[in-house]
C-alpha cells in the first residue's frame, strides 16, 4: 500500500435548519492511500454525499459548519481560503459527478471543457493542451478522439459523456479522485463499461479514489476498502472481501440481505424495519441503528458507541453486532407514519 | 386462455419536418412485439433506456396510440375498442409508476388519490368510499388515519405503496408496473417487492413488470422478454434467460450485472470483454436487410430467440 493521500479526522459537517445546526456527517475518520479505491456506501440521507462535498469544499458556506480535519498534502483543507482551495480542486483533486448531462456545459465543445482545468492550473501552450486532451480522450476509451474534440455534449451518448467527465477529472493528473455515484444515471451495460474503465485507469495510475455509491454491486466490483455509513456515521469499515464474506454490523448484514440478486429464488427479501430518521429527529445518543432492530435488547448496545477494531483492519461501531440475529418469523410491515 | 395476448404490436411515432411539417419518417418505438401473460403470472419486460419497453406497457393500458397489431385482453381486442366499452375494459388493467414523487398529486389527500378510480367507475356514498379506501390503505401497511394526510408527509416507500393501493382499488386483473422500484433505496425496494409478491397471491394478480434491473427481474418474474430496438430478442422462463441465454445481447445484459463476490471481479471483467468483442463482431448479423431484428424462433417449449 502506498502513501496516505487523504486523512480525515473526526469530521463533522452540520447544516443549519431553522435556528440550530444539525450534523449530517458525524465523527468520520478515514484514510485514503495511493492506488486505493475506498467506497463509501449507504442509503440516501446517510451523509455520504455531504461527506464528499465537505472534502472538496463545495458546501454553501453560510449554512454549513465544518469541524475536524481533512488533511491533504500536509494542509487542513477545512482551513484553507477559497483561493488556496481553488489551486487544489481540479488539479490535485478531481471530481466525477453522477449525471454527466448536468456536469457538462452544453454550450462548450468537449475539447474546450477538458482543456479548461489545464488552462487554469498548468502552464501549457495551446498545442500541448490539445495534444494532452486527445491523449486523455483515448485513455478513457474514446476511439475517434479528433471528431469528439470539437463536438458538443448533446451529440454524445450517456456513456460517452461520462467518459468525458472522467477525462476532465483526470486532466491535471490528480492524486485524489472523488467519484459521486459515477454509474447511477447510466444503463446497465454502460455502467459495466464505465466500471471496467475506471478499474483499468486506476491500475495505470497512482490516484486514490473515493467512490460514493448506494449500490453494493458497484462496491463489490470496484472497491479495495469499504466504509458503510448510516445516519452520518461510519458503522463498519473493512477490506472489500472481508466485508462481503464476514459482514458484522447489523446494518451491513441487513443491507446485503435486501439485495434481490443475492436472493435469486423467490424468497422474501429482508426489510429493515422503520425508516431513516430525518436530521432533526435523529437521536444522537446511543446506537443510531437501535430503533431499526427493536428486538435486540438495549443491553447489547453501547451507551456511547465507538468504533472497535474487532479484527485487524476490520472496524465496527457499537457492540450490538456480537449477538445480532435477524428477527424470527414474519418480518414486520412498516406502518410508521411520518408527521 | 391467457389473460393478455399481444400480437405483433406496433407503436410508431411520426417525425415531422420539412415543408408544412409533413411526416418525414417514424420512430418505431415498438416494432412488432408478441407475448402472452397467464393469470397470476409475472412477465418481465427488460431492456435498456430507449428500447421501447415503456411504450409497450403504455400501449397495453391505452396511453399510447397503437399503430397496428392486437392487444387481446381476455380474448377481446382492446386496441380497437373506443368510448364506453374501452372504459369498461381498462378498469381491469391498472398501472404503477416509476417515480412515487411525481405520480401522486401533491395537492390531494391520500383519500382522494386512492378513491379517484372508485369515483370514476362506481357510485359509492362517502362512508362506503372511506371504508373501502381505509381497508386498502391498511392492506398496504399504512395507518388508516393516513388517508387524511398529503403525499409529502410520507417516505418514498410509503408513497409507492399508496400508488399500489390506488392501482388495487378496482380489483384489477393485470397491473403494469413500470420500473416501480428504480427510484427507491435497496432496503425500501425490498419492502415494495415483498409487498408486490404478497398482494399478487392475495388478489391473483398478473404483472407486466417493466424494468432495466436484471437482479430485480430475476427475483420477481416467472417469464422474461428481452427487448432491443423495439423488438424482442429473446423470451423464455427466468431459468432459460439466466442460465441459458442464447442471444448475444441477452448475454451482454446479464454479464453487465455487477458481480457480488469481490473475489470474482477480475473474471467478470474478462467475461465482459469477451462478450463485448463477440457482440460488436456479430452486430450486423443480428438484423435483416431492413435493419430489423429477426423474428423470434422457438428453441424449446418455453424459450425463443431472434435468429435469421
Amino acid at each position: 500500500m502506498g502513501n496516505t493521500v487523504l486523512e480525515i479526522e473526526n469530521l463533522r459537517t452540520s447544516f443549519s435548519i431553522g435556528e440550530k445546526y444539525y450534523p449530517a456527517v458525524d465523527d468520520v475518520s478515514l484514510k485514503v492511500h495511493e492506488n486505493e479505491v475506498l467506497a463509501i456506501v449507504g442509503e440516501s440521507g446517510c451523509g455520504k454525499s455531504a461527506l464528499a462535498l465537505s472534502i472538496i469544499g463545495l458546501h454553501e458556506q453560510r449554512t454549513t459548519r465544518l469541524e475536524g480535519q481533512v488533511n491533504f498534502k500536509g494542509q487542513n483543507l477545512l482551513k484553507l481560503s477559497r483561493k488556496r482551495l481553488n489551486k487544489i480542486r481540479g488539479k490535485e483533486m478531481g471530481m466525477i459527478f453522477q449525471d454527466p448531462m448536468t456536469a457538462l456545459n452544453p454550450l462548450a465543445a468537449i475539447g474546450a471543457q477538458i482543456e479548461e482545468p489545464m488552462k487554469y492550473h498548468l502552464k501549457l501552450s495551446a498545442a500541448d493542451m490539445k495534444k494532452r486532451t486527445l491523449e486523455l480522450l483515448r485513455r478513457v476509451g474514446i476511439k475517434n478522439e479528433n471528431r469528439i474534440y470539437s463536438q458538443y455534449p448533446h451529440e454524445l451518448s450517456g456513456g460517452m459523456r461520462q467518459r468525458v467527465v472522467i477525462a476532465i477529472a483526470l486532466a491535471c493528473d490528480p492524486v485524489l479522485l472523488l467519484a459521486d455515484e459515477p454509474t447511477t444515471a447510466l444503463d446497465v451495460t454502460i455502467q459495466a463499461q464505465i466500471m471496467d474503465l475506471m478499474k483499468e485507469l486506476q491500475a495505470q495510475m497512482k490516484t486514490g479514489i473515493i467512490l460514493i455509491t448506494h449500490d453494493l454491486g458497484v462496491v463489490a466490483e470496484m472497491a479495495d476498502k469499504v466504509a458503510v455509513m448510516y445516519a452520518g456515521q461510519i458503522v463498519e469499515l473493512a477490506e472489500v472481501n472481508e466485508l462481503f464474506n464476514h459482514p458484522m454490523h447489523p446494518y451491513t448484514r441487513s443491507l446485503l440481505n435486501s439485495i434481490p440478486s443475492n436472493m435469486p429464488n423467490k424468497d422474501k427479501l429482508h426489510v429493515i424495519q422503520g425508516i431513516v430518521p430525518t436530521l432533526q429527529k435523529l437521536e444522537r445518543t446511543g446506537c443510531r441503528f437501535a430503533p431499526r432492530i427493536p428486538w435486540i435488547p438495549a443491553s447489547e448496545h453501547e451507551e456511547n458507541p465507538i468504533i472497535h477494531e474487532v479484527k485487524p483492519n476490520h472496524f465496527v461501531r457499537c457492540t450490538c453486532y456480537k449477538n445480532f440475529h435477524f428477527e424470527e418469523g414474519e418480518l414486520g410491515e412498516d406502518d410508521h407514519v411520518l408527521t | 386462455m391467457s389473460l393478455l395476448k399481444v400480437n405483433d404490436l406496433k407503436v410508431h411515432f411520426p417525425i415531422r419536418g420539412g415543408f408544412f411539417k409533413r411526416v418525414v419518417d417514424y420512430v418505431r418505438a415498438t416494432d412488432g412485439i408478441s407475448f402472452e401473460i397467464e393469470p397470476g403470472e409475472t412477465y418481465g419486460l427488460v431492456g435498456e433506456s430507449g428500447c421501447g419497453k415503456t411504450t409497450t406497457g403504455r400501449a397495453v393500458i391505452g396511453l399510447n396510440h397503437v399503430t397496428s397489431g392486437e392487444i387481446l385482453f381476455e380474448g377481446k381486442d382492446i386496441a380497437k375498442l373506443r368510448g364506453k366499452e374501452k372504459r369498461l375494459h381498462t378498469r381491469d388493467i391498472q398501472m404503477i409508476f416509476q417515480d412515487p414523487y411525481s405520480s401522486l398529486n401533491s395537492r390531494k389527500r391520500v383519500l382522494d388519490i386512492v378513491a379517484e378510480p372508485l369515483r370514476n367507475f362506481e357510485r359509492l356514498s362517502p362512508d362506503e368510499e372511506l371504508s373501502r379506501v381505509q381497508a386498502l390503505v391498511e392492506r398496504v401497511g399504512l395507518n388508516p388515519e393516513a388517508v387524511y394526510r398529503y403525499p409529502h408527509q410520507f417516505s418514498g416507500g410509503q408513497r409507492q405503496r399508496i400508488g399500489i393501493a390506488r392501482a388495487l382499488t378496482l380489483n384489477p386483473k393485470l397491473i403494469i408496473a413500470d420500473e416501480p422500484v428504480s427510484a427507491l433505496d435497496v432496503s425500501v425496494q425490498a419492502q415494495v417487492l415483498n409487498f408486490m409478491q404478497d398482494i399478487q397471491k392475495e388478489f391473483n394478480l398478473s404483472y407486466l413488470f417493466i424494468s432495466h434491473d436484471l437482479g430485480v427481474v430475476q427475483h420477481l418474474c416467472d417469464r422474461i422478454g428481452i427487448m432491443y430496438r423495439g423488438r424482442l430478442v429473446e423470451e423464455g422462463l427466468a431459468e432459460d434467460i439466466y442460465e441459458n441465454p442464447q442471444h448475444i445481447y441477452t448475454k451482454r445484459l446479464i454479464s453487465a450485472i455487477p458481480e457480488m463476490d469481490p473475489a470474482k471481479r477480475l473474471e467478470k471483467t474478462h467475461l465482459r470483454q469477451a462478450i463485448d468483442e463477440e457482440y460488436y463482431a456479430g452486430y450486423e448479423q443480428s438484423f435483416d436487410e431492413n435493419g430489423r431484428l429477426f423474428d423470434l424462433k422457438k428453441i424449446s417449449d418455453s424459450h425463443s430467440v431472434s435468429t435469421p
